[in-house]
């Protein structure tokens, strides 16, 4: 099957170079940047090189609990899914509370967030289609937390299929897209460009 | 005697004053505790009108005996607070809040403080907990609670606060309904910067991811910046964390938006560069005209006068009042007092010592004169930072503002019958 991403992958890489270099650039900004320089903290000038308090974290422990996934796909399990698989999933295991197709019903209020939008910036509600601007956020946040009634409870193919489809309700990608841990970082979220760091540092001026 | 209208009245605290009692009573002896035990709590009745919503008001039943002619309870294994005061947090689904108008200084008693999580309180087993820091570290390690007490450990008061910290919307709404999620307590733990020089990070790293273990395995992305005052606390005002605080470890960055303060912290990930997880980017970031803003982390100064507040009744002639001012960005220098609606500013005192990141309680006497006004309190931090009106607000950001970060100058009315009420603003 022929995967099409929305945007070109080429222009996206650069984007995503341009928003890594900003925020490490604020990042050593806001170093310099502290401004109660009274803060000391710990004296340690008579402290031994190490405690010894603790002790070597194995690799296996570490991998157990490992579950975040970075906007570069780093962390992205093996496994796939797409919106087909999603959809069934999604009306067995996520409607009741999202809503069906995860749109809000006029005049009912669901006991949890809408999760389909159209892709305008100013249009309500304010979700994954007009508000999220990273993809893999999607996915490192139904694998550790949803359905908020047995949180991690579903497997990477299931997380895969229902990212495939609430991408797809929200008109991000087309409905036979394959997600998995190469595809899922590639695709452009509509949001993105609309996200600035934080730039501003006290002062008199009310930003 | 009255044990029994107690029983009846099936008053909480009564029935753990007996448990008490039972304890304590030695066989063939009734204890002087079960005879006048709860003697107190069951004069007191919960005040059932509307009014109960805003002050749980004791009410005294019957006579109270003299107490210059009553010999009272004896010692006990845990205090409580006096069966005449009632202080409350206002919880709903999402959150619970401090009642900021019941406190007379700035340390929140910890049952008091609020409460924010996204899957309910976790329980955690303090004998099973452990803190696993890896990434670009020298040496992945864990901690377990007893490994954190060991090390050189590190005690601080300041704020914490969440980032949604603000309703408006009606005129009967109190301290606690306007601005009640934010508390203060003395915290103590280890600094996070004791535990990265043992595992030694990366020079290359640039930030780090902390992980909850609750049911949201909560995660935020924490810049360097953010380093050098982290506390791995796990003693709150004295005693160990509350539940609601993350017991039994929590990550504190004075004064950060609440939600990157990861309760029941369970792994540290170094990295150089941010995970975008869902609460940096889909929560906790809010429309700035054409853009949306993320990576707001230090509180703006903000202050609320708390006395008086809706639903207090005031008398002509002199009133302090009274009221708190805090800022993520250092020390309050200047807390402005206006009691003719925002016309004229005056200075409030400021108790001393002013801390950093701390709330800072300020006081300002005046003389009401009876006429309907307005009193409202505007903060300054040592940045120059002047605490803004939602007018301002809404000029620099837009009227799609959202509900993040929105510290606005907040303004009581008093009326001519000594009635005070919240003034509410509209900015859509
Ligand atoms: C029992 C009710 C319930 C069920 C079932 C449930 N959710 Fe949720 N969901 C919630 C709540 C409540 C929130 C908001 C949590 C918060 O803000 O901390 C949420 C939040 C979300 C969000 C983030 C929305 C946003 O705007 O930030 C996504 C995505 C999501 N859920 C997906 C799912 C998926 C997929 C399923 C099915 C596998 C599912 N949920 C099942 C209650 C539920």
């Amino acid at each position: 099957m022929k995967k099409k991403i929305r945007g070109r992958s080429i222009r996206f890489i650069m984007v995503i170079a341009y928003g890594l270099i900003a925020v490490m650039l604020m990042a050593s900004h806001g170093n310099g940047a502290v401004k109660h320089q009274q803060w000391k903290g710990q004296d340690t000038t008579k402290w031994p090189a190490t405690f010894g308090f603790g002790r070597t974290a194995t690799a296996q422990e570490i991998s157990l609990w490992d579950i975040a996934i970075r906007p570069d796909g780093k962390g992205l399990p093996s496994g796939e899914g797409d919106a087909a698989r999603g959809k069934v999933l999604y009306a067995l295991k996520c409607a009741a509370c999202h809503g069906e197709n995860g749109r809000e019903t006029p005049g009912f209020k669901l006991p949890a967030p809408a999760l389909v939008s159209d892709t305008l910036f100013k249009s309500k509600p304010k979700t994954i289609g007009n508000y999220w601007p990273y993809a893999t956020t999607l996915f490192d946040y139904m694998r550790r937390t949803m359905p908020y009634n047995l949180p991690g409870s579903l497997t990477n193919n299931e997380v895969y299929s229902l990212t495939a489809f609430l991408l797809g309700s929200n008109q991000i990608i087309k409905p036979d897209f394959i997600l998995n841990a190469q595809t899922l970082p590639r695709v452009i979220m509509p949001a993105k460009k609309l996200f600035v760091v934080d730039d501003r540092r006290g002062g008199a001026e009310v930003k | 005697m009255t044990e029994g209208v107690g029983q009846k009245l099936n008053n909480n605290e009564l029935m753990e004053e007996n448990k008490n009692t039972e304890m304590n009573k030695t066989p063939g002896r009734i204890s002087r505790r079960t005879l006048l035990g709860g003697a107190l709590a069951a004069a007191i009745i919960p005040v059932s009108s509307s009014f109960a919503k805003y002050i749980q008001a004791g009410v005294p039943v019957g006579p109270i005996s003299d107490p210059t002619k009553t010999v009272g309870p004896g010692p006990s294994v845990l205090g409580k607070r006096s069966p005449f005061e009632h202080p409350v947090r206002k919880p709903s689904d999402l959150s619970s809040r401090t009642p900021l108008q019941d406190l007379y200084s700035t340390i929140t008693p910890s049952d008091l403080h609020f409460e924010r999580h996204h899957a309910g309180v976790a329980t955690i087993d303090p004998g099973k907990y452990e803190l696993l820091i890896h990434g670009m570290v020298s040496r992945p390690m864990k901690f377990t609670l007893a490994d954190l007490k060991k090390f050189p450990s590190f005690t601080r008061i300041c704020f914490l606060e969440c980032a949604g910290n603000f309703r408006t919307g009606k005129e009967e709404m109190t301290p606690q309904d306007v601005l009640g999620l934010t508390s203060q307590s003395e915290w103590t733990g280890v600094m996070l910067s004791t535990l990265l020089r043992e595992v030694g990070v990366s020079e290359k790293a640039s930030w780090l991811l902390a992980e909850g273990s609750d049911a949201s395995l909560m995660t935020r992305s924490i810049p360097r910046k953010g380093w050098d005052e982290a506390i791995i606390a796990y003693g709150q005002n004295g005693e160990a964390l509350r539940p609601e605080q993350g017991y039994p470890a929590r990550l504190l960055l004075p004064g950060w938006e609440g939600n990157t303060n990861v309760k029941w912290i369970r792994r540290i990930e170094i990295s150089d560069q941010p995970f975008m997880t869902r609460e940096e980017t889909s929560r906790y970031t809010y429309p700035v005209k054409d853009k949306i803003r993320m990576f707001s982390f230090e509180m703006d100064a903000r202050s609320i006068i708390t006395y008086p507040s809706f639903p207090q009744k005031v008398d002509r002639g002199w009133i302090e009042i009274r009221g708190i001012a805090w800022t993520g960005r250092g020390k309050i220098v200047k807390v402005e007092v206006s009691t003719d609606a925002g016309k004229t500013w005056s200075s409030a005192k400021l108790q001393e010592p002013v801390l950093d990141k701390a709330h800072t309680l300020f006081r300002y006497l005046w003389q009401w004169n009876g006429e309907n006004t307005e009193i409202l309190s505007r903060a300054i931090d040592e940045t120059g930072y002047i605490q803004p009106t939602l007018r301002q607000l809404v000029d620099a950001r837009g009227t799609d503002l959202g509900g993040y970060h929105l510290n606005p100058v907040t303004s009581w009315q008093i009326r001519t019958d000594g009635s005070v009420l919240f003034k509410p603003e509209n900015w859509k």
